[in-house]
């Protein structure tokens, strides 16, 4: 996410970094480069002339505190400004306000595919992990499919869909909520129609929908990739329908994702989740501050810390290590624990919310390499007996072979797997003795 | 097409209009101010800032004193660079020579790919071709659905799976299908897929050698849908799935709206891909053969 604009800024504070005393020329040289950056990433112009004055304002009047090199103060400048451009945090909160007298009417509005059907399964599916009952509306009917699309989606995820009256999206909408109020639901979410925000037709439709069922939340739904038109169809949204959020979508991509702070800019309305995969579970709460660390090579620990808590659970947790110090750490413990780490999300993925993984997959050949290698590394696994697994010492040479040959690898690879393995029995021991969340975060600072 | 796209473009136009309009009015001489404001013109088009850089470059270093003193040249000079740039390997869609001809849609989540081939297939149909449609989004739901109420509107044939089987399998049924029929033409839908997806990128890879099997020498045309509305990413798109799998031409979707595309420009310039065809409307015939001159006349105005 944002890898680029991420390693590019990094670059170019390293530079900066590296001296005592910062000159009015110096600031002007970066802030070149950050311009160069930030227009590359799609961010509006306008927006990046307002972002580039602040700073510079900020950065040439400001006194050299004595904590911090003169370059080190420029980043923090940047960084803050970056993050005051995005918006406050949400997410220690609620993102969306559920309302007191039930059900809660969320619309969904923006371009065609943006993303909307989809980000409507992944916020239903989000409510319903948190026990709540969700009804969708599917206000659609002209896009052919369109209202396939979100029963099947609802279906997978165990949400029923309102379809009736067809071809009359206003009244799906009324229907939906009268129903979701006599069913006690807890949140109906309304799929508008898509279409180019020049549409007054649709337009119209929208505000007809708001006007009969008074949504508490309006969001709109826009793709990370969009380019400056983002500002454009950003204000056209908020002055005729009056948003009250922002869904930014497909940021799984490469996408530099600028639109986030020309939409920001343009509306002021809160970003509130981010789109991260096709999946109904690749829906994250929009966090400014590491999104702004991010954009500056910081990386994003702490999103990394949270997914890993959703896959492994704290007793789960506990009971495996107590496991380990007594009958040690096997290849069936390291089998477990790297599918489980899969379930976190793709390699590249995670490894993007490491701190400079900008740079480090600048390094990687080929994408996607390393969830080929942990597919080879479970292949490995799995061509071992059960004996072997929990006695790896029993491993000899004609058994390599056996095994290289079972899982469709090589002697070598094998060596490597079982050098590597021993490598964390050691770090598992360090690690059993501190438990938890200060066990987990032990563990990335060892990485 | 000129006057679809011109009236696609309006909005674009004046835009460029005004932008030209008041940089011309009253200037004596290119200074850095102008040179600064026409930069902020191509950037707002989608251009992108090395694109927008090299043509002033080419502005500052071609035109002589004499042509610098007289920015009212600036119009002509940047229509001439952008042609330049737009026409390079410019080649119109031809749907001719083999037959069944198989035409390929790749592109990134939500550009339009299912409703650019409904366009197309009426286009065909309507030339008197028959026209089979291939649904090889198995992944999507309620993609094939999709497809199908296109098939019944246009009147071909839907070539389908179930949801969820192998993409590569259903392409495969459908040339067979298209060949024992003789049918004309094959328009194969995929599913959006990100680019920087490797494994999706590598099903693309399959997909593309399933077809050379069941029908040597195809897919003939392998069409990238592009959202107007997007804007540098457009060209890390282009050219991974141009790896990948080797783009022939560009469909440019959504250009009925303010978004200018601009990044074509960039991925014509910089990857040798051309656009071949306009997206522009919602209506069934809303599909244009794209030509670079009326691109840039519709940017630029008369």
């Amino acid at each position: 996410m944002l890898d680029r604009l991420s390693s590019k800024l990094e670059n170019i504070f390293k530079k900066l970094r590296g001296r005592g005393v910062l000159s009015e020329n110096d600031i002007d040289a970066a802030l070149k480069e950050v311009r160069l950056a930030l227009l590359e990433a799609d961010v509006h112009f306008k927006v990046v002339k307002d972002f580039l004055a602040a700073v510079r304002q900020k950065a040439v009047g400001q006194e050299v505190r004595e904590s911090l090199t003169p370059g080190q103060q420029v980043v923090k400048i940047v960084w803050e400004e970056l993050r005051r451009l995005m918006g406050e945090d949400l997410s220690g909160g609620k993102p969306l306000h559920l309302s007191a007298n039930p059900p809660t009417v969320v619309m969904l509005v923006g371009l065609q595919g943006s993303g909307k059907t989809t980000t409507a399964a992944k916020l239903a599916h989000r409510f319903k992990q948190e026990g709540r009952r969700v009804l969708f509306a599917a206000a659609d009917p002209r896009r052919p499919a369109a209202v396939d699309q979100l029963v099947a989606l609802g279906r997978q995820i165990g949400v029923e869909t309102q379809t009736l009256p067809a071809d009359d999206a206003v009244g799906v909408c009324r229907e939906a909520v009268a129903r979701a109020r006599d069913r006690h639901d807890d949140l109906v979410i309304l799929d508008t129609a898509g279409r180019l925000h020049v549409d007054e037709p649709l337009m119209a439709e929208l505000k007809r929908i708001k006007a009969e069922v008074s949504p508490h939340e309006v969001l709109l739904v826009a793709d990370a990739m969009t380019g400056q038109d983002a500002v454009q169809m950003a204000e056209r949204f908020h002055r005729e329908i009056g948003l009250t959020g922002i869904v930014l979508t497909k940021l799984d991509g490469d996408a530099r994702g600028g639109a986030v702070l020309s939409v920001r800019a343009v509306t002021g309305v809160p970003v509130k989740f981010i789109g991260v995969g096709e999946k109904p579970e690749a829906l994250e709460p929009f966090h400014p501050d590491r999104m702004a660390s991010r954009i500056l090579g910081m990386g994003d620990v702490l999103s990394l810390i949270e997914r890993a808590e959703e896959v492994f659970s704290k007793e789960q947790a506990e009971a495996t290590a107590q496991k380990w110090q007594t009958a040690g750490f096997s290849f069936e413990d390291f089998r477990d624990q790297l599918r489980k780490m899969r379930k976190m999300g793709s390699m590249e993925s995670l490894i993007g919310m490491l701190p400079g993984a900008g740079r480090l997959m600048q390094n990687v050949p080929a994408r996607g390499l390393p969830d080929q290698e942990l597919t080879r590394i479970e292949a490995i696994i799995n061509s071992m007996t059960g004996q072997e697994r929990t006695r790896p010492d029993l491993i000899d040479g004609s058994r390599r072979k056996r095994i290289a040959r079972g899982s469709g690898t090589t002697v070598q690879e094998v060596n490597r797997l079982l050098k590597q393995f021993l490598q964390i029995r050691k770090l598992m021991k360090t690690l059993s003795r501190s438990q938890g969340r200060s066990g987990l975060a032990n563990l990335l600072k060892s990485l | 097409m000129l006057r679809r796209i011109k009236g696609a473009l309006s909005k674009t136009r004046q835009r460029w209009r005004q932008g030209l309009g008041s940089l011309i009015h009253g200037k004596k001489a290119i200074d850095a101010d102008l040179l600064e404001h026409l930069e902020e013109i191509l950037l707002s088009a989608d251009l992108g800032v090395h694109t927008a850089q090299r043509l002033l470059s080419g502005l500052r270093d071609r035109l002589d004193r004499h042509e610098r003193a007289d920015p009212s040249r600036l119009n002509a000079f940047l229509k001439t660079e952008l042609l330049t740039f737009l026409k390079k390997n410019e080649s119109p869609l031809e749907v001719s020579g083999p037959v069944p001809f198989v035409v390929m849609m790749v592109g990134v989540n939500g550009v339009g790919k299912t409703t650019t081939i409904g366009k197309l297939a009426l286009k065909f149909s309507k030339e008197g071709r028959s026209v089979i449609l291939v649904a090889g989004d198995t992944f999507r739901a309620a993609a094939i659905e999709q497809l199908d109420i296109w098939g019944q509107r246009v009147g071909c044939p839907v070539i389908k799976h179930q949801s969820g089987s192998d993409p590569s399998a259903v392409i495969f049924d459908g040339l067979s299908a298209a060949k024992a029929r003789g049918t004309e033409v094959v328009i194969v839908d995929t599913a959006g897929r990100m680019h920087t997806k490797f494994n999706l990128m590598e099903e693309l890879k399959k997909m593309k050698r399933v077809m050379d099997k069941a029908l040597p020498g195809s897919p003939h045309e392998t069409l990238l849908v592009l959202d107007a509305t997007t804007g540098q990413n457009a060209v890390s798109q282009a050219k991974q799935f141009h790896e990948a799998i080797g783009v022939t031409g560009v469909v440019l979707t959504k250009l009925d709206g303010t978004a200018r595309g601009g990044v074509v420009v960039a991925i014509a310039e910089e990857l040798g891909i051309p656009v071949k065809l306009v997206g522009v409307g919602e209506g069934l015939e809303d599909i244009e053969v794209f030509s670079a001159e009326d691109f840039v006349e519709g940017l630029f105005g008369d």
